[in-house]
């Protein structure tokens, strides 16, 4: 799976940092960095909710 | 053997339910039931995006039409449920036709409430759902003068919304302080200061003791004896839980479905969203709560549990989470504040309705409120997570 993230829709609500801070990090740039774009299958779950708790909809995995 | 789940309730929880089902390896046969035409869509914009202009209805739509393809799920949308058969795992639906499960997810949400003994009429409106805003916008597009009535976030975000337009608005609420009952009172002037510089007429600490108008509205009779002239009223009051068709059901209905911590209902019956009451170990009891996220995270969290069955399940866990975009301020929330609570500004000023402020009980943070501080909120997200001590919360403030 690859994390791809539309910066243009970002918010900044930090849910995705909480479900899974191993593949996204919120800088003191106000920036949203993916640390991992191509995360192991065993952060799926972590991922799955990343996607599914951002307000925007910014998030999104392709296969 | 777990063949069959149905979700009755086609907004997000029911979606997320579908979605995390899919996820996570689910490959029976699965139904989604929605009383509403429309496929699920997202409530958020609707106050804000669409009443502005900025976006078209369609806009808000989770998915493209060709995006359910690969969720495959037996989607039954403009149908109501009718009734809930426990015995026979039965949803029986409007339209004479059922829905039979080994599992059921409800997320059938919450409805608006409406003014007591007030006949409906023309322009006297509501918002809730994408039908709702499209009449609301096509109103506004009268160049009607607004009242609102409810200075909750939905009448607060309509009048934003109406003011953006530069419509007149007047919002009526009966609290002495906006949000203070969730905010706390110096949050609530601040943002009852806000709409006022604005340009709303905010008139607080009055009841609204009648629609003026026959067969249109013509204006709002107040408490204090005065009337608003209006052409549209929308009313901001609250919802109420959408439990009616389960009402023979044995289920426990009290302000919404009564849950355990694992999301069940009953046994293989899970309810997440508005209409649920979810025992929450952050919160210590069961609440109803009617924001997005927790919509999200209880659908995801019953649609585990849902497929993991009881004794895997897992207990609910959330800090709240809330937001509202109001002109060009963002307010988020964290955590769950009580009035006798005490509250320090950590960072910005009142002054400058850019801040972070944090809620203390005996030695804990409790809660967390930021205005356009959005780097704030994901910090103390963590520390209100991690459950920490008041004196660790505030020296994580001088840390940054």
């Amino acid at each position: 799976m690859k994390v791809v993230v539309d910066l243009s829709m970002c918010d900044l609500h930090g849910l995705c940092v909480e479900a899974a801070p191993e593949v996204f990090e919120i800088g003191d740039d106000g920036v949203l960095h993916v640390l991992i774009e191509t995360p192991p299958d065993g952060l799926r779950a972590k991922v799955d909710k990343a996607v599914r708790e951002c307000p925007t909809g910014a998030i999104s995995i392709e296969e | 053997m777990l063949r069959r789940i149905a979700i009755v309730g086609a907004s997000l929880a029911g979606l997320r339910a579908a979605e995390t089902l899919r996820d996570r390896g689910f490959d029976g046969e699965l139904t989604l039931i929605g009383d509403e035409p429309h496929r699920p869509y997202d409530r958020p914009p609707l106050s804000k995006q669409v009443l502005q202009g900025a976006w078209e209805p369609e806009q808000t739509f989770f998915r493209k039409k060709d995006g359910y393809d690969a969720l495959a799920l037996d989607m039954r949308l403009g149908v109501r449920a009718l009734s809930l058969d426990l015995r026979a795992r039965r949803v029986a639906l409007a339209d004479g036709t059922f829905a039979d499960y080994d599992r059921l997810i409800i997320a059938t949400g919450a409805r608006v409430r409406t003014l007591p003994a007030i006949a409906p009429r023309a322009g006297l409106l509501a918002l809730r759902g994408l039908d709702d805003a499209i009449v609301l916008r096509r109103a506004l597009m009268d160049a009607p003068h607004v009242a609102i009535v409810g200075a909750g976030f939905i009448g607060l975000e309509v009048a934003a919304s109406c003011r953006a337009r530069g419509l007149p608005v007047t919002v009526i609420e009966t609290l002495p302080v906006p949000l203070s009952p969730i905010l706390g009172p110096t949050f609530g002037d601040m943002v009852a200061a806000m709409h006022r510089d604005h340009g709303v007429d905010l008139r607080t600490g009055v009841v609204v003791t009648d629609i003026l108008g026959e067969s249109r509205v013509a204006g709002v009779a107040l408490s204090d004896g005065s009337r608003i002239d209006a052409d549209v009223v929308v009313v901001g009051i609250g919802v109420a839980p959408n439990t009616e068709w389960l009402e023979h059901s044995g289920l426990t209905l009290d302000n919404g479905i009564v849950c355990n911590g694992s999301g069940e209902a009953a046994p293989d019956v899970y309810a997440a969203g508005d209409v649920a009451r979810v025992a929450n170990r952050w919160h210590g009891n069961s609440p109803r709560i009617e924001h997005w996220t927790n919509a999200v995270e209880q659908a995801v969290h019953a649609a585990e549990n849902a497929l993991a069955g009881p004794e895997a399940s897992t207990r609910f866990s959330s800090v709240p989470y809330f937001w509202s975009d109001q002109y060009d301020r963002k307010i988020q929330f964290i955590g769950a504040a009580r009035p006798h609570d005490e509250m320090v500004i950590v960072d910005g000023s009142l002054a400058d309705r850019r801040l972070t402020a944090l809620y203390r009980r005996d030695d804990r943070v409790v809660a967390c409120l930021a205005v356009n501080q959005p780097l704030a909120l994901i910090k103390y997200r963590k520390l209100l997570a991690a459950g920490a001590s008041w004196d660790a919360a505030l020296s994580g403030t001088a840390a940054s």
